[in-house]
């Protein structure tokens, strides 16, 4: 049984960390603001909610798994309003840039 | 495995102090020194010193982070002196000759290296606090940390000193960010859950990793958010609760020191028997003027004439 807990929580953190990678490909490859900034927080919040999720059977008690979500939950919204913030002054950026 | 992590980890906090240090342009060199801070909180929690982590992350990484940022955005761009090659090598050398000096210290203590650490433990029940390193600070060091607390207030004077005398006590500048729904809306949410979480970690401080600085901390960066997304304007200087705020910490830690004299027979002494709501409300203290300190030393000197 506890083997088949690490092998949940090595799966999902795994596939976890491909999406942060994922999205660091993302970063340094695609040409353009907007398009970063899209794949930085989509891969970001993904990767996150997965690893959040594969170290709930990990946590000590309800108590610690609640923290857990805690975290991913104050993350989603600040990462949430960053990107929306970076990517409002990236588009100003970029109509000044084209006037 | 824990070596490879953690070897990791130490590459990590190299690539970006290497970064902060040789970078051209000062914004990616302050955004590496923001990250370096937060690797090397991480470090601090592979150290085993969770409090340190949190110190770290919070007022090195944060809000020494956010004032270096704000001072890249102010200074003209390409006005600085760029370093000479003799100055960089001396630098370069003096900074491995510090840490040649740092390793050999460390690596050469001897096995076990010396600690105070069961002097701690063995003082730590009589004061009521469950961690020691909150004890270390408010109890056996209190006089380090009124130091502190003093030397926080005399860095905020030295900044209002930069404003021109005919903007002294005037009115801060805000933090310029243009108005922005998601801003409004993160400050409106995250600042209430901000407050709850700085004040707990002041106060679970006494038994668990946390303390006065930390939730300090916190405490400022809400306040600072709340500023940031124009909810509320920045603090009018001449305000007397604002002073007040400020010189709460130093005061109250210096009249409970003195008091202690007259008391309990010797400088910064607490009374035996009440030892723990003393260490708590000077906690209180301490943890106010921190947060008001923290905030007011980004917000910067004042710009313009007081109104």
């Amino acid at each position: 049984m506890t083997l088949l807990v690490h092998m949940f929580t090595l799966a999902t953190v795994g596939a976890g960390l491909l999406f942060f990678v994922a999205g660091l490909v993302g970063l340094l490859r695609l040409p353009d603001d907007l398009t970063r900034l899209h794949a930085l927080a989509k891969a970001d919040n993904v990767g996150l909610a997965l690893i959040v999720v594969g170290l709930l059977p990990q946590a000590a008690s309800l108590l610690d798994a609640g923290k857990l979500v805690a975290v991913w939950a104050l993350l989603q919204l600040a990462s949430g309003a960053v990107a929306q913030l970076m990517a409002e002054v990236a588009a100003r950026e970029a109509k000044e840039g084209g006037e | 495995m824990n070596l490879v992590l953690d070897g990791a980890l130490a590459l990590l906090v190299l690539l970006a102090a290497a970064r902060a240090t040789l970078a051209r342009q000062p914004l990616p060199a302050v955004v590496a020194f923001i990250g370096y801070g937060l690797a090397l909180g991480v470090a601090w929690v592979r150290l085993g010193a969770p409090d340190v982590a949190m110190t770290e992350v919070a007022v090195g990484g944060g809000v020494t982070g956010l004032v270096l940022l704000r001072a890249v955005s102010a200074a003209a761009a390409g006005a600085e002196a760029a370093a000479t090659p003799v100055r960089r090598v001396a630098a370069l050398a003096l900074s491995l000759v510090v840490f040649a000096a740092l390793a050999g210290v460390v690596v050469g203590l001897p096995e076990p290296a010396p600690s105070l650490a069961e002097a701690v433990a063995t003082h730590l029940p009589p004061t009521g606090l469950g961690n020691p390193i909150t004890g270390v600070l408010i109890v056996f060091r209190a006089l380090d940390t009124l130091l502190e607390t003093v030397v926080l207030l005399l860095a905020l004077i030295g900044v209002w000193s930069l404003s021109p005398d005919r903007s002294w006590a005037g009115a801060l500048a805000g933090l310029d960010a243009p108005p922005s729904g998601a801003l409004d809306f993160l400050a409106r949410v995250i600042a209430p859950v901000g407050l709850v979480v700085g004040i707990y970690m002041f106060w679970a401080g006494a038994d668990v990793p946390g303390g006065a600085f930390q939730g300090g901390a916190v405490l400022a960066a809400m306040g600072l958010l709340v500023i940031a997304a124009g909810i509320r304007p920045p603090p009018r200087l001449q305000c007397r609760s604002l002073r007040l705020m400020l010189l709460a910490g130093p005061f109250a830690f210096l009249g409970v020191g003195v008091a202690g004299w007259f008391v309990a027979g010797a400088f910064l002494d607490y009374p035996a028997g009440i030892e723990k709501p003393v260490i708590i409300a000077v906690e209180v203290a301490i943890t106010l003027s921190i947060a008001v300190t923290l905030a007011l030393l980004v917000l910067g000197p004042p710009k313009e004439r007081a109104p």
